[in-house]
């Protein structure tokens, strides 16, 4: 098992790499001279030549390609992404409070998620093709196909306005996490209780559990058989969803002025504050195979099987 | 044939197959049914009701809100689904030289796309727009970036299958061309793959689009667009909640049309899925798939 996650972790570090090298190159690809973006969004009045050439140099942009990718590099590893063309703060500063807010919605939500996708997952399960499984799936069915942001409007709407229980936006109180919380779950619950449920249909119909009846188990002991073996496609399709969370909470974010990267990164794509669009790509492009590899860490955990894929 | 009597057999099938068709049509014909020019601003008329001129009303700057709707079809539907076929094509065409021919393509065709998927959709989506600028166009770059890379893994496990059986194997040893293999025995068998695929991926992709134009990342007004009439209509929420509902139908009930399609298509092309039970481990794993892909 150690060597499996030794392997693993060193597995990751040429995709990180890989992955920084695309992030400087999306960038650099850009139609825009950053050197330009500075000096405008100062509000310099008029740009010359002489200018330019200075900016440039300040920014260290006259250097060749991979050098200033080496050097990029190194100031990311040490968090430091440079500042914003728009505030001129340092990017770290902007994106370290962002990411930790949008870190906790996501997080509170992924529970609550993975909570309600199981739940619902079994009962669909166990009483497939009733009344109950039915009315489920269809429920979800439609709420998958509402846009989220209707949703959130239609709830503040309703909840805020009409019966100002609720705060309409921001992160003041718990009572702001309410909200945000509701519509994230709302349209990936519906998804992701679809993955128990079908994997727990497979496994119902697996020989093990006619084995398990016929030698007269008492039908409980199965389901937790059932429910363990199932799980463990649940696991890794978890895993899996709290960086897709975290990268899509983008519009949730934005009409709840939620304080996280979501709204920052619309910011700064709408003002091409390219520092901190990069950040961002490249955060949540490292968070993605940081969770990516410990849910194959969790996995290989729970089936040995899969520890000599390596 | 049996696929077409199948589909027609499921009634909401067939009726989200006319939805679509009519969204379709009246999208391409759009001048010819909008009543009035949806770009018209008519300042006498804001927030009327509905009328005989006016079917669904006017909107905060009088325009007409029906012939919005209707040429909004054009970006929240039709360029999606132009999207979403040149993605399917790319990534055809990468996963059927990866699958067919194995070797040094496959490894590199897959290296490029696990590269492709490390980044998270939505992230990847918005690092192209803010590095092009924001627009339609550039919406749609980013999603074919995206999305080709999904495709040509999928498309790719599917040919593998077919790749290996006794009539392929007959065909190379016959000498036929590999072109023409491809052609005339692989490509008839996964069409069905590839059209469950493609299917199951365009709800979420018109509500990831017109999420961007919610944002004003998307098409720049004065453009109709219904994720962008929404967001219009959303700053006059609390005093004209109604100016919601147009859109907000549109887009359920279009979105909701083709995923009902897309279940529908995939029960049709596999008859086996019509009972739950006994599903073989293969189309399971992709179910899993196609559902993780939803949340991306």
């Amino acid at each position: 098992m150690g060597r499996y996650m030794v392997k693993r972790v060193l597995m990751s570090i040429p995709l990180l790499l890989v992955i920084s090298f695309l992030t400087f190159v999306l960038i650099n690809l850009s139609p825009l001279e950053p050197a330009e973006v500075v000096l405008q969004s100062q509000g310099v009045p008029k740009i010359t030549e002489e200018l330019l050439e200075q900016t440039k140099e300040e920014l260290g942009l006259d250097k060749p390609f991979f050098i200033r990718y080496i050097h990029w590099l190194i100031d990311c590893i040490r968090l430091d992404f440079g500042e914003s063309f728009v505030t001129g703060k340092p990017v770290w500063s902007l994106i370290g409070p962002a990411f930790l807010n949008t870190f906790k919605l996501t997080m509170v939500s992924s529970v609550i998620i993975i909570l309600l996708s199981i739940g619902l997952g079994i009962i669909c399960a166990l009483k497939e093709g009733k009344f109950i499984d039915h009315s489920v799936r269809g429920i979800s069915f439609f709420l998958t196909s509402m846009p989220p942001y209707l949703l959130a409007s239609l709830m503040i709407w309703y909840f805020s306005v009409q019966l100002d229980l609720l705060p309409t936006s921001g992160m003041t109180s718990y009572q702001s996490y309410i909200l945000p919380v509701t519509v994230i779950t709302i349209s990936y619950a519906g998804i992701y209780f679809r993955v128990v449920r079908s994997s727990m249909l497979t496994n119902l119909n697996e020989e093990y559990v006619l084995f398990g009846r016929a030698s007269g188990l008492p039908e409980r002991l199965i389901t937790m058989h059932v429910l363990r073996n199932s799980l463990q496609v649940a696991v890794s399709v978890f895993c899996m969803a709290i960086p897709i969370i975290l990268g899509s909470t983008v519009v949730i974010e934005n009409v709840f002025a939620w304080p996280g990267l979501g709204s920052l990164s619309v910011r700064a794509i709408l003002s091409r504050d390219f520092p901190v669009i990069q950040a961002y790509v490249l955060l949540l492009a490292a968070a993605f195979v940081v969770f990516n590899t410990i849910s194959d860490m969790i996995n290989a955990a729970m089936n040995p099987k899969l520890r000599n894929d390596l | 044939m049996r696929v077409v009597k199948n589909l027609w057999k499921d009634k909401l099938a067939a009726a989200s197959f006319l939805v679509i068709m009519v969204t379709i049509t009246a999208g391409i014909a759009a001048p010819l049914i909008a009543p009035n020019d949806p770009n018209e601003v008519n300042m006498n008329l804001r927030y009327a009701a509905s009328s005989w001129e006016y079917l669904l009303g006017n909107d905060h700057l009088g325009r007409c809100i029906l012939s919005r709707l209707i040429y909004g079809i054009r970006p929240s539907v039709l360029w999606v689904l132009v999207a979403l076929f040149i993605s399917v094509f790319i990534g055809a065409v990468l996963g059927f030289a990866a699958g067919y021919f194995r070797g040094k393509t496959d490894a590199l065709v897959m290296r490029m796309c696990d590269t492709m998927l490390s980044f998270p959709g939505y992230v990847m989506a918005l690092a192209i727009v803010g590095i092009l600028g924001v627009g339609l166009e550039n919406i749609l770059i980013a999603f074919i970036l995206i999305k080709w890379a999904w495709f040509a893994r999928l498309i790719r496990t599917s040919v593998m299958q077919y790749a290996e059986q006794g009539y392929v194997k007959f065909a190379k040893a016959s000498g036929i061309s590999d072109f023409k293999i491809i052609y005339q025995h692989i490509v008839p068998v996964t069409l069905s793959d590839i059209a469950v695929l493609s299917s199951s991926s365009i709800g979420s992709m018109v509500l990831q689009i017109s999420g961007f134009s919610f944002l004003g990342l998307g098409i720049q007004a004065p453009n109709a667009e219904w994720g962008m009439m929404l967001n219009e209509a959303r700053e006059t929420m609390l005093t004209k909640p109604e100016l919601m509902l147009a859109p907000a139908f549109a887009i359920i009930i279009v979105v909701s049309a083709f995923n009902f399609l897309s279940d529908a298509l995939q029960v049709a092309l596999d008859p086996k899925l019509v009972t739950s039970k006994k599903r073989s481990f293969g189309t399971n794993a992709k179910n899993k798939l196609q559902e993780k892909e939803v949340a991306s």
